[in-house]
C-alpha cells in the first residue's frame, strides 16, 4: 500500500463519521488557533511597545538625579536635587562632550490646564529649544519654543491637548496652568502614546518659566542628550558620567549623585517584560493543544474498539502489523493536520480581528505557522500511536470473533 | 498435495490449565475437491479451520500448504499466506461497511500490491461470476444476506488462491439463500477451486464431495458423500 492509498483510505474512513471526525478535530482547531493567535498578539505587542520607546529617541541618554539617603534610608532615585540649570549649560558649551550633539533639561510636573472653559490634568514639561532636537519632536501647527522665548509665557501643546480644549487652530489661542496665562504658539504631530508619560497630552513651556511661575524650583527632574549616533552610545555615556562626576567634585564613581539610562537598556528591560508575557500567554494556549491532542487520543482509541472486527478482517486479507499502524496512524495525522491548518486560518483571523481593534500592528509570525503543522502532525504521530499499536497487535481470531 | 496436515496438536494454555483442543489430527487434500468439515460445538473444528486459514500456528505437528510449510511461521509471513493462498468466506460475511462492493473485493489485492487497473479488471470479474455484475457500485447494506455472501465469495476468489476456506458460510443465511451459496460452491468447484467449507449443518455439508468429522479434537471419520 503505497501513502497515497492510505491516505484516500484514511479520508473515507473519515468521512463515514463526519461529526466525530469533525468534534475531533475541533479540539485541535481551538489548540492551534489559540497558540497562534497569542503568540502573534503577543509578537505584536512587543513590536508596539519597541516603536514607542524608539519613537522617544534611540540615541539618546537620560540623566536622573541619583538617589538621596536620609537619616541612613535611601530615597527612591531621582529623589534628590542634584542636577541644575548650570549643569546643563556647562554640558552644551563643554569641548570635553564631543559625542554629545544637543543637551536637553527638562522639568516636570503635572497640573491642571484650564482653556475656554475646558480643563484637563495634563503632564507640564519646562523645556528649552534643545527638546525639539533631542526627542525629535515635530510640528503640526505653529512653531516650538525658540531661543528668544526662554522667558516668555508661551505653550507649545501635544495634539490631544489641542483637540480636547480648543476649537479651530489653537495657535495664537491663551490657556491658563494655576494662575498664570500661556499663549499657544504650536501644536505637535501626534506620536501615538498612552500612560502617564504621553507626549500627547502635554504642555511645553520655556524651561525658566517654568520654574519661575509653575513648579518654582531651580533644580531639574531630567537632562536628556542625544548622541552623534546609536553607535557612540557607550563612548558618550562614559563622557557624560566622568564630566558630571568631576562638575559635582565627586572622585568614586559608585557615590554619583545621579544615573543615566540610556533608551537600549529601557527597550532591552520593556522587551524582556512582553516576551514573557508571551511565552505565559502561549504556555496557556499549548495546555488546550495537550487537551486536543488527547481528544484525539480518545477518538482513535474508540473507532479501534468499534472496527476490532474490521482489523479483524484486514488482518485476516493480508494485511501486515505494519500496514495496520500506518492506517491508524495516517488516519490520526490527518485528523490533527487538518485541524492545525484550519486553526491556523482561525488564530490568524483572531489575531488579525483583535490587533485591529486594539490598535496593535498585525505581525504574522512565521514561527507560528510552523508551530502549527509541525505541532500538529507531531501530535497526530505521539496520540495516534498508542491506539494504532494497539489495533495492529489484535489477534485475528480475537478480532474476527469480537461482538 | 494441496494440503498436507500430520498429527496436528493445538494445546491452549489458561493459567495452568490446558486445553486440548487438537489431539493428532493428520488428514490430506488435494486439488479440486470440496471437503466440509464437521463436528458439533466445541468439537476443535473452528480451531482446525483457524490452523487451516494461517490465523494460527499449531502447538506441535506440520501443517503444509501448496508447498509451504505453514506450521513455524511468523505474524507478518502468515499475514502474507492468509493473503496470497487463501480465500476466506465467514459466517457474518464481513465486509467493510458503507463501502462498494468493488472496494470490498478489491480489499486483498490492495494489501498484495496489485496496480490498481487490474485490481478493478479482477473486481469486476469475480463480482460478475458470483451474479453481482449489475451490484459494482452497490454499497454493502444495500444488499441482501445472500448477495453479501456472494460479494465475499467474490472477495476469497480474488487473489486466485489455493483453497477457498468457508467458516459456516450459510450460518447466518435464510435456507433458500444457502442453497444459492452451496450451487455457487459446487460451480466453483467443478471450474478446479479447491473447498474447505466449516460446518456444522449436515444438509449443507452434504454438498461437499467429502467429509471429515471432528470430535473432542479428534479426527473421528472421513469419507466421501454418497451422492460423489
Amino acid at each position: 500500500m503505497d501513502l497515497f492509498e492510505l491516505l484516500s483510505s484514511a479520508i473515507e474512513a473519515l468521512t463515514l463519521n463526519k461529526l466525530r471526525t469533525g468534534l475531533a478535530t475541533l479540539g485541535i482547531v481551538i489548540g492551534i488557533g489559540s497558540v497562534i493567535a497569542l503568540i502573534s498578539l503577543g509578537q505584536a505587542s512587543q513590536q508596539s511597545v519597541q516603536k514607542q520607546i524608539e519613537s522617544l529617541g534611540a540615541n539618546t541618554l537620560t540623566i536622573i538625579p541619583g538617589a538621596q539617603t536620609t537619616g541612613g534610608v535611601r530615597q527612591a532615585a531621582g529623589s534628590n536635587q542634584t542636577l541644575t540649570n548650570a549643569d546643563a549649560i556647562a554640558m552644551e558649551n563643554s569641548p570635553q562632550l564631543s559625542d554629545i550633539t544637543a543637551v536637553s533639561p527638562e522639568v516636570s510636573s503635572r497640573g491642571q490646564v484650564i482653556a475656554n472653559g475646558n480643563n484637563e490634568n495634563d503632564s507640564i514639561l519646562g523645556v528649552t529649544p534643545s527638546y525639539a532636537i533631542v526627542h525629535n519632536t515635530q510640528m503640526q501647527q505653529g512653531s516650538f519654543i525658540s531661543n528668544s522665548q526662554s522667558l516668555s509665557k508661551v505653550a507649545v501643546i501635544g495634539s490631544q491637548v489641542a483637540s480636547d480644549l480648543f476649537t479651530g487652530s489653537p495657535v495664537g489661542q491663551t490657556l491658563r496652568i494655576d494662575n498664570t496665562t500661556f499663549t499657544v504658539i504650536g501644536v505637535t504631530v501626534s506620536q501615538g502614546g498612552s500612560g502617564f508619560q504621553n507626549p500627547d497630552a502635554t504642555v511645553y513651556i520655556p524651561l525658566l518659566t517654568d520654574q519661575q511661575e509653575i513648579s518654582g524650583t531651580s533644580y531639574l527632574n531630567n537632562i536628556t542628550v542625544s548622541a552623534k549616533s546609536q553607535n557612540v552610545m557607550t563612548a558618550a555615556e562614559n563622557q557624560v558620567g566622568y564630566f558630571l562626576l568631576a562638575r559635582h567634585h565627586i572622585t568614586d564613581p559608585a557615590q554619583a549623585d545621579f544615573s543615566i539610562l540610556s533608551q537600549q537598556q529601557i527597550l532591552t528591560a520593556a522587551s524582556s517584560v512582553t516576551g514573557t508575557l508571551t511565552s505565559l500567554l502561549a504556555g496557556i494556549a499549548a495546555i488546550s493543544l495537550i487537551v486536543g491532542g488527547i481528544g484525539i487520543m480518545n477518538i482513535m482509541l474508540v473507532t479501534v474498539t468499534e472496527r476490532i472486527r474490521e482489523i479483524g478482517l484486514r488482518k485476516a486479507l493480508g494485511a501486515k502489523k505494519k500496514t495496520i499502524i500506518y492506517q491508524f496512524l495516517v488516519e490520526a495525522v490527518l485528523l490533527t493536520i487538518v485541524g492545525g491548518l484550519l486553526g491556523m486560518v482561525v488564530g490568524i483571523l483572531v489575531s488579525a480581528l483583535v490587533s485591529s481593534l486594539i490598535n496593535l500592528p498585525f505581525v504574522l509570525s512565521t514561527f507560528a505557522i510552523f508551530l502549527a503543522i509541525g505541532v500538529s502532525g507531531g501530535i497526530g504521530i505521539l496520540f495516534g500511536w498508542y491506539p494504532a499499536q494497539k489495533a495492529a497487535s489484535l489477534s485475528p481470531i480475537e478480532a474476527l470473533r469480537y461482538e | 498435495m494441496l494440503i498436507h496436515v500430520s498429527h496436528l496438536n493445538k494445546i491452549y494454555y489458561v493459567g495452568s490449565t490446558e486445553t486440548i483442543a487438537l489431539s493428532d489430527v493428520s488428514f490430506d487434500v488435494s486439488k479440486g475437491e470440496f471437503v466440509a468439515i464437521m463436528g458439533p460445538s466445541g468439537s476443535g473444528k473452528s480451531t482446525l479451520m483457524h490452523m487451516i486459514g494461517a490465523l494460527d500456528t499449531p502447538t506441535s505437528g506440520t501443517y503444509i500448504l501448496d508447498g509451504e510449510d505453514v506450521s513455524k511461521l511468523t505474524d507478518d509471513e502468515l499475514a502474507d499466506i492468509r493473503n496470497r493462498k487463501i480465500g476466506f468466506v465467514f459466517q457474518a460475511f464481513n465486509l467493510l461497511p458503507r463501502r462498494s462492493t468493488m472496494k470490498n473485493v478489491m480489499l486483498p489485492l490492495m494489501y498484495a500490491g496489485i496496480p490498481k487497473e487490474e485490481r478493478i479488471e479482477r473486481a469486476k470479474k469475480y463480482l460478475t461470476l458470483v451474479g453481482l455484475g449489475d451490484r459494482l457500485e452497490h454499497t454493502t447494506n444495500q444488499l441482501s444476506g445472500g448477495q453479501q455472501q456472494r460479494v465475499a465469495i467474490a472477495r476469497g476468489l480474488a487473489m486466485n488462491p489455493a483453497i477457498l476456506l468457508a467458516d459456516e458460510p450459510t450460518g447466518n443465511l435464510a435456507s433458500s439463500q444457502a442453497n444459492e451459496i452451496m450451487d455457487i460452491f459446487k460451480d466453483l468447484n467443478k471450474q478446479g477451486h479447491t473447498i474447505v467449507m466449516i460446518t456444522h449443518e449436515p444438509d449443507i455439508a452434504q454438498n461437499a464431495k467429502r467429509i471429515i468429522m471432528i470430535k473432542d479434537g479428534k479426527l473421528i471419520s472421513d469419507k466421501k458423500t454418497s451422492k460423489h
